[in-house]
């Protein structure tokens, strides 16, 4: 147990480090893939909190990583950089305050009315942006320059570089899950797992159980809110579909994939699902079929929940077990 | 006898057309412990959940500590003093024993936790929880995860996590069930300690247990009370007799 612990932390580290060094070695195409994927990791980090730790199953958290999105397209000046320092405090505050008012509704329901009103909400938010004219309607707005983050003349980081952009991407991929282990570590984070496993047990306990899920609740929107912000800084456009809920699905598989309540397994997901799928489309490979990987993607999903149930990282737990117990004997 | 701590009267309370229980009246002094008998579906696990608040009483009133509190919470009344186990037993199986205390203990901090410290490092709190295994007699099983611990373990990891949470008032529902006999002697004694410190209510099969333990003893037949008070004279009666004791040779 506590070898394969160590084998985990260190597969960690490594990958940390090769990610850290990627950018020495790589094509343009593959460092914007990599950006694109760690931004998804932090996106599907964020619903873990909620789905793999607390036990709340959402089909909405697309809600907060497009609104999100569309508060920087909103705050952006045409054809002049935001700055990052502004919109990013101010997207992830609006963001906050809106899982806030919809986890202060949504928590009071649990189970498949849970998911129901967490989709709910989700579409709600999709049409305001779709049918309104409040963010370009159906076309969606581009944000022409990416924020910036010089503060007067000094300038360190200049995320139109896609080295810069990478980097800064990855710190902050990092920062989350650090942030989200502390969070798991700590007095919160125990009950949050806790009412997981047994909320009559906790709420008896003398917890207040609805505060506990409306903070895990407020931390991943905001979270999710922060993969939103970065998605549309790469992709300089943002449209009504990343509020749709088959985002939230696709997060939701990545989630499944991967292997849920370990926040590394988020991670996997993330780079299994994006990889595997670019592979699925190259034609060099499958020919015309590429053209519908979806398919192949949804063979291959059911694969892996019937092979791996807890996910890909399971994979890698059993291999820590074997290594374990080839050292002990 | 001691000023009472909890008093509940008229408690009743309906599930559709069954009245599981019809207006009991009963009251939880400090250090005496009183036991509630009576066969299978009397009303008493019934009993125990209005007391602790994960049901509402259809009528009746529960004083405590000078204001009625049928009305709050399961959690507020935590709070305020009243732990409780259950029937079956349910801790955090994937927790270990340690952590299970430590997450009772935790829930007595007033103040909010800073959310990036460990838990582990909280001493004052892990002190707290270690302290009650060592009362329960698990010191030494402190690290092995809830759901592996024998059924009598689990049994005491319930009591222990009650005690972490320094109640005044323990319902205690059925904590031997399932016990194997030197383990129901064990439990006993463990239970004499804690009633010394507590205001308690024991539902419980196990008449040993019950005639050992019991200050006053209330007998439940299909929800009503059939007779209470002091556990010899209740125990001569002979509609309690018929109702229930008839089954226990003593
Ligand atoms: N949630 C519920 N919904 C409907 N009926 C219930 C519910 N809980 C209990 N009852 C019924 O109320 C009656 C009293 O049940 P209760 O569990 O309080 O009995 P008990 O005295 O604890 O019995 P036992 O000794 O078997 O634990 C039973 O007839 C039971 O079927
Ligand atoms: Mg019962």
């Amino acid at each position: 147990m506590q070898d394969s612990d160590r084998l985990i932390r260190w597969l960690i580290v490594l990958g940390a480090v090769c990610l850290a060094l990627f950018p020495l070695a790589g094509s343009t195409f593959y460092l914007q893939l990599l950006t694109k994927i760690m931004i998804m990791a932090i996106f599907a980090m964020s619903l873990d909190l909620i789905v793999g730790y607390t036990g709340l199953v959402s089909l909405g958290q697309s809600a907060y990583f497009g609104f999100a999105a569309y508060m920087l397209a909103l705050a952006s000046p045409k054809g002049a950089a935001a700055s990052l320092w502004l919109t990013l405090p101010g997207a992830l505050a609006a963001t906050a305050a809106l899982s806030l008012a919809i986890g202060l509704l949504v928590l009071r329901t649990a189970g498949i009315y849970f998911i129901m009103v967490t989709l709910a909400f989700a579409q709600m938010l999709y049409y305001l942006f779709h049918d309104t004219g409040l963010g370009g309607g159906s076309d969606g707005i581009y944000i022409h320059v990416r924020p910036s983050l010089a503060l007067g003349d000094f300038n360190p980081v200049n995320l139109a570089d896609h080295t810069h952009f990478y980097y800064l991407v990855f710190a902050l991929m990092l920062g989350a899950y650090l942030l989200l282990r502390a969070v798991i570590a700590s007095p919160f984070g125990r009950v949050l797992v806790a009412i997981r496993e047994n909320p009559v047990r906790v709420r008896s306990l003398g917890f207040q159980v609805f505060n506990y899920k409306l903070g895990a609740f407020v931390l991943a929107g905001t979270l999710a809110g922060l993969a939103g912000y970065l998605s549309a800084c790469q992709f300089g456009f943002v449209n009504p579909e990343i509020l749709s809920w088959h985002y939230s699905g696709i997060v939701l598989m990545m989630l499944l994939l991967g292997g849920m309540g370990r926040l590394y397994g988020a991670v996997i997901g993330a780079f299994a699902f994006i990889l595997v799928q670019e592979l699925f489309s190259l034609e060099a490979l499958f020919g015309d079929f590429a053209r519908r990987w979806q398919l192949s993607m949804g063979v291959f999903i059911v694969l892996v929940v019937l092979l791996l149930p807890r996910g890909l990282s399971d994979l890698v737990e059993r291999l820590g077990r074997g290594a374990a117990k080839r050292a002990a004997g | 006898m001691t000023e009472p701590v909890l008093v509940a009267t008229g408690l009743t309370r309906q599930f559709g057309g069954l009245t599981a229980v019809a207006g009991v009246s009963l009251e939880l002094a400090h250090g005496v412990v009183h036991a509630v008998i009576g066969p299978n579906g009397a009303g008493k696990s019934t009993l125990a959940n209005m007391l602790a608040g994960e049901l509402r009483p259809s009528a009746g009133s529960i004083r405590y500590a000078g204001r009625e509190i049928s009305q709050l919470s399961a959690d507020r009344r935590s709070r305020m003093g009243i732990g409780r186990s259950y029937q079956t037993t349910n801790v955090v199986r994937d927790f270990s024993a340690l952590e299970n205390c430590r997450l009772a203990a935790q829930s007595r901090e007033p103040h909010a936790f800073n959310w990036l410290r460990s838990a582990r490092s909280y001493r004052g709190i892990v002190e707290a929880a270690e302290r009650s295994l060592e009362a329960v007699g698990l010191a030494q099983r402190a690290a092995v995860p809830a759901g592996h611990l024998s059924h009598g373990e689990q049994r005491q990891l319930e009591i222990a996590m009650c005690l972490a949470t320094r109640p005044r008032v323990l319902l205690l529902d059925e904590p031997l069930a399932g016990m194997g006999a030197e383990e129901s002697v064990s439990m006993i004694e463990l239970l004499r300690a804690i009633a010394a410190e507590h205001a308690v209510l024991l539902i419980e099969h196990d008449m040993d247990a019950v005639f050992a333990l019991a200050g006053v003893l209330t007998v439940m037949a299909s929800g009503a009370v059939l007779d209470s008070g002091e556990p010899a004279r209740v125990r001569a009666n002979p509609a309690v007799q018929e109702a229930y004791l008839g089954e226990y040779d003593a």
